[in-house]
This record gives C-alpha cells, sequence and structure tokens, in this order.
C-alpha cells in the first residue's frame, strides 16, 4: 500500500517537472511583452504596454508578418493542392515501385530542407532569378514539405472506397469530377491538416527565408526576429518576447479554429 | 438490348475470369448472373459497366458497339453492394448527383431528386445523410440515383445482399415490380439461388468465366444442366447420389429403380430433389433404405436425413409426418434426373405416381 503510494508520488512529481519545464518558456512569453524590464527570468511583470508600441514603431515588424503570410499561405496552397492530386494518383493507379518511390522521396525531402542542400539551391534560384522573391521562398520550402503531405495524404486517399468512384464514373463523371465532388470533400480533415503544417513550418522557418530574401522588406517574421538586438549585439527581450507573442498568436488562432473545424488527424478513415 | 460476343477478360498473373461468353439479353429483361464467387459474374457486370476493359470480344448495347467507350458514355446505371451513398451528401445530393455531372441546373435537379425520392418513400428523408438512414432506405436511395438518369440498362452488383433477411425479401418484391413499371433492361449479380430465382426472366449460372446454363427460372430449377447446377440451385441441395446402370435396372444406394430406355449402361449420377422424394415406413425394391439421422424443422416441413452405409439422403416431409430419429425408412423419388459425366441426360425417368401422401 505504502509502496503504491510513494510510487504515484513519485511519478507525479516527474509528470509535474517535466510538465514545468516546457511550461516556464510559454509564461515567460505571456508575461515578458508586459513587463518594463524583461529578463531571462519569469517574474510577476511591472505591467506595461509600451513594448507594444515600440514594436509597432520598428519600420519591418508588422510588415514581416504579411511577408510570412504570403509565403506561409502561398507554401500551404501549393503544398496542399500538389500533394492531393500526387496522393490521389497514387493511390489509384498501380505504379511499379510505388511504395519505394514514396519512401525514397520522405528520406531525400528531409536532406532537401536542410542545410546540406543549401548550396545548390542558391545556385538555381540565383540562376532562375528567384533570390530575393516570395515564389524563390515558397516554392523551395513546398519543395521540401510535399513528400510528407503526399504521404500522409495517400492514406486518407486509400481509405476513400473505390465504390464511391466507380459509381460517379458510370454515372459520367471526369477525373475532376470526382476529386472536386467526392474525394476532396471526404478527405478534407487531412487537407486541413496539411494546410496548416504547412503554413506552421514555413512561419517557423528561418534559414532558407534568411539566405534567399536579401530585401528586409520581404523577409519573414521569423527573420526579423533576428535583428531585433542592440548595436552592441544584445538581445532586447523586450522587443523579442512582444514580437514573439504577436507572431505566434495568428498560428495559434489558426491551429484552434481548424482543430475545433474537422480535428486534426493524420491517418485516413471517413467519418459516416 | 445488350449483346455480348466472345466475350473474354484475362486478368494479369492467368486468371481466365470470362471465358468466350456469347450472349443476348432482351430489351426490358430482368437478367441475373447467378454463381459462387470468383465465378466471373461481378467481372462481367463490371466491364458491361466499363469499369474493365475486356482482353478480347465485344459489348454492344442497343446495337453501340461500347467495348472502346469510357463507362460515363454507355448510358447504364450501376447499383454497387456497399451502395456507394456519398456520406457527405444529402439524399437529395446523392440522388440528383448524376445530373449534377450532366451539368443540369440545380432547381432542376432538386426538382428531379424530388420526383424520383417520392416515387421510392423516400420524400421524407431526402435533407438527411446517408448515415442517418437504415439499410432498406439507403439501398432504395441508391436505386433512386440509377433511377435519375433515366439509363438504357441497370446494373445490379448484390445489391440486396447487405439487407438482412426479411427485409431482403420485401426489397425483392419493390424491385421486381419497379423493375416491371419502369420496363429498362437489368443485369443482376447475385450469388443467391433462391433471390435469382425470385427475381429473374432468366438465369445464367456461372462457374470458371463460363456460363454454364441459360434458362428461365423454372428450366434451370426443373432440370439443371450439369451436377454443378443441380448442386447450387435449390434452397436445400439436391440429393446427386452415384449409381450404376445395368441389366436394364438402375442401382442407387440399396435401391434398383427402372432405367429409362436410350440410358446408356455404366456409372450415372441420380438426382432427386428432397422436395420430391415420400418417406416411407416400410421397405419398397425402389426406394432408399436408411435410418434416419437427422431431423431440421423448415417450418411448413420438416427435412429428414436418411443415412445408409455413409450415403446421406435428404428428403422433405409435411409437417406432423416426421419419423422418429434412429428408425429405420424409405425415401421413394417421385421425380428424378440422370447426369452422366457431369452433364444430364436428355429424357427424364418417368415415374410411376406414387398414391401416398400428395407433397405438392
Amino acid at each position: 500500500m505504502i509502496r503504491h503510494t510513494v510510487g504515484r508520488l513519485a511519478a507525479t512529481v516527474l509528470i509535474a517537472v517535466a510538465l514545468a519545464f516546457f511550461t516556464l518558456p510559454m509564461l515567460w512569453l505571456a508575461s515578458a511583452p508586459f513587463d518594463a524590464g524583461p529578463a531571462i527570468t519569469t517574474s510577476v511583470p511591472e505591467f506595461t504596454l509600451r513594448n507594444f508600441a515600440a514594436i509597432l514603431d520598428n519600420p519591418y515588424a508588422l510588415g514581416s508578418i504579411r511577408n510570412s503570410l504570403i509565403q506561409g499561405g502561398g507554401a500551404a496552397a501549393l503544398v496542399v493542392v500538389l500533394a492531393a492530386l500526387a496522393a490521389y494518383a497514387l493511390s489509384r493507379v498501380r505504379v511499379p515501385g510505388r511504395d519505394v518511390l514514396l519512401y525514397l522521396l520522405l528520406l531525400l525531402s528531409s536532406v532537401v530542407t536542410g542545410t546540406a542542400a543549401m548550396v545548390p539551391i542558391f545556385e538555381l534560384a540565383t540562376r532562375l532569378d528567384l533570390i530575393d522573391t516570395h515564389l524563390g521562398v515558397i516554392l523551395v520550402v513546398s519543395g521540401g514539405l510535399l513528400p510528407a503531405a503526399i504521404f500522409i495524404l495517400k492514406d486518407f486517399m486509400d481509405e476513400t472506397p473505390t465504390s464511391y468512384e466507380e459509381s460517379a464514373r458510370v454515372f459520367g463523371a471526369s477525373p475532376l469530377q470526382i476529386l472536386r465532388h467526392i474525394v476532396v470533400p471526404l478527405v478534407r480533415p487531412g487537407l486541413a491538416t496539411i494546410a496548416v503544417w504547412a503554413l506552421a513550418s514555413v512561419w517557423g522557418g528561418f534559414l532558407f527565408q534568411f539566405i534567399l530574401l536579401r530585401d528586409p522588406d520581404k523577409a519573414p517574421g521569423s527573420v526579423i526576429l533576428y535583428t531585433l538586438y542592440t548595436e552592441g549585439g544584445a538581445p532586447r527581450l523586450d522587443l523579442i518576447s512582444t514580437f514573439s507573442l504577436l507572431y505566434s498568436l495568428p498560428v495559434v488562432a489558426m491551429y484552434l479554429f481548424v482543430s475545433h473545424r474537422y480535428g486534426f488527424r493524420f491517418h485516413g478513415g471517413i467519418k459516416r | 438490348m445488350i449483346t455480348l460476343h466472345r466475350l473474354t477478360k484475362d486478368f494479369p498473373g492467368g486468371v481466365r475470369a470470362l471465358d468466350t461468353l456469347d450472349l443476348t439479353i432482351g430489351d426490358g429483361e430482368f437478367f441475373t448472373l447467378l454463381g459462387p464467387s470468383g465465378c466471373g459474374k461481378t467481372t462481367l457486370l463490371r466491364t458491361v459497366a466499363g469499369l474493365e476493359t475486356p482482353t478480347s470480344g465485344t459489348i454492344h448495347i442497343n446495337d453501340t458497339d461500347v467495348t472502346p467507350l469510357p463507362p460515363g458514355r454507355r448510358d447504364v446505371a450501376m447499383v454497387f453492394q456497399d451502395y456507394a451513398l456519398f456520406p457527405h451528401m444529402t439524399v437529395s445530393d446523392n440522388i440528383a448527383h448524376p445530373l449534377r455531372i450532366k451539368k443540369v441546373p440545380r432547381a432542376e435537379r432538386a426538382t428531379k431528386a424530388a420526383d424520383v425520392a417520392h416515387r421510392l418513400s423516400l420524400a421524407e428523408l431526402l435533407h438527411r445523410r446517408p448515415a442517418q438512414l437504415s439499410g432498406g432506405q439507403q439501398q432504395r436511395v441508391a436505386l433512386a440515383r440509377a433511377i435519375a438518369c433515366h439509363p438504357t440498362a441497370f446494373l445490379f452488383d448484390e445489391p440486396l445482399s447487405n439487407l438482412d433477411a426479411r427485409l431482403r425479401l420485401e426489397a425483392r418484391t419493390f424491385l421486381k415490380r419497379l423493375q416491371r413499371e419502369l420496363a429498362v433492361t437489368t443485369v443482376f449479380v447475385t450469388h443467391d439461388q433462391a433471390e435469382a430465382l425470385a427475381l429473374a426472366d432468366r438465369i445464367a449460372v456461372m462457374s470458371h468465366g463460363r456460363m454454364i446454363q441459360i434458362g428461365t427460372p423454372a428450366d434451370v430449377f426443373q432440370r439443371p444442366a450439369t451436377t454443378f447446377v443441380a448442386a447450387f440451385i435449390g434452397s436445400t441441395p439436391m440429393n446427386l447420389l452415384p449409381g450404376r446402370h445395368t441389366d436394364g435396372a438402375l442401382h442407387v444406394a440399396g435401391a434398383t429403380l427402372p432405367a429409362p430406355t436410350g440410358t446408356p449402361e455404366g456409372d450415372l449420377v441420380y438426382g432427386v430433389r428432397p422436395e420430391y422424394m415420400d418417406v416411407l415406413p416400410q421397405t419398397r425394391p425402389d426406394a432408399f433404405p436408411g435410418t434416419v439421422s437427422v431431423l431440421e424443422n423448415l417450418g411448413t416441413s420438416t427435412l429428414v436425413t436418411l443415412e445408409n452405409d455413409g450415403t446421406l439422403i435428404q428428403a422433405v416431409v409435411p409437417e406432423g409426418d416426421e419419423p422418429a430419429i434412429g428408425t429405420p425408412a424409405w425415401a421413394l423419388p417421385r421425380r428424378s434426373l440422370l447426369y452422366k459425366d457431369g452433364h444430364l441426360l436428355q429424357a427424364p425417368p418417368r415415374k410411376p405416381v406414387y398414391t401416398g401422401t400428395a407433397l405438392l
């Protein structure tokens, strides 16, 4: 009995410590923006809204959120459309070596999005005149996200009974009509998950945006965050915390909305 | 009218699903493809629909060669075993979906769907989703969707097999009446012989990609062309007893029966339906002897199994006439068929009418 209680107590303490470890940074993010003199500690803030006024005075802060929206939204749209088409085709057409192809793509994508391929990608972007354009960023990050997106969506497509499509085909539906009328509505939770996941990945992405964009007017928030330092090189914790809070709010809101509307699922299956 | 000419379908891996089939299905005919699973009946239906491409041979629908046409240009409607209703659409949208594909304006679609739904007693359910319907209602929605696009032929792939037994009988009657009213050529696939007998104008019994017998339900039931058909048709399986024809008499399972004229000598199979047998309490040379081993209640009658040296003989007796288990009994055939090498011999042996209890 006592051993049982001690065991329960130890487990609870362990969980509490782990939770605290992850919660403290969140607390800091919630309190520091309202603190007149934030430091790398969590304390009861000396309440002020001056930090928000200061960040709005920064010439790039608001613009960078718009840039993030363009790049994240563009990449999410591209990834959803292309991944849906590719996953549908891969799910329905017998391609020899299909699974090998998928796994290979998945493996390569983690290499391609990494720093290893940075030099050739920069070279390619330069030759295609895509340096310093939103399009360049969108294309490069989408390329990295697509294999995983196809992989996840294919599972959703596999779960849609072929009799639905065959029925529509016998009534004369074209492949695009089948996709629009039947498949897309049925895999909508999958599409929503992929869209949010793609947008969130781009939102927090730094390296590609940092290297492919020269003009600070086009830089997304993740890059602008990196510029919030004093001339001496010390981080401006007041601005960093405030901007971090502002920058994370849209993504949190989107998560909540999509999760409420569709529910996140990384596997297929139709709710009948 | 649907005409198949030397239709063959080979699947990769060397499986011949359809083997040079020739068939003509008349206008307004209710034609049933019957057979065990894997016999090619569903493949044939899907090939007519255009969902499978034949390896060779042609399909004509009303004198048009549809073999090279995609499914949507063949003007047929198909009802699937799982109904294939779209879970994200209302009943009304489901019924109107074929019209939406044909780009019929929304208002006209809704009117049309409501008309058809009314006809199939679905008018109250137009705004429900398929998940909110019973199995029978879902099946009627699938029918309504097929009817809404006015096809030249209906293709049904076991549409009743997902219903429970009682509902299936109702749906069967409903379907047959509907087909009579619409007079649309219908191809109906089933593995249920009772369903095939009840619904069809003509039945094709299939096995291993071939049509073993094509005929009216009465033909197929009364004179099965092979022992395969004989064993497959009938709610109680036909007795198929090995026998021998020597010295002008048939020797089958302990009974000596007169051989019809023209019966070849040698080994034969003697077929008699349990319904065409009488069970007697005393011996007769032309009755099969045995010991009563099992009694199965069929409601208005009882299926009696006689055992004789490992040979089982079944007979149906009217309620109240059951012999006791373990007692000796003799089964006297009233109407029988003779098979040689698995095929039906021409003239059925004439049996003197037994003057005991009349069963039919």
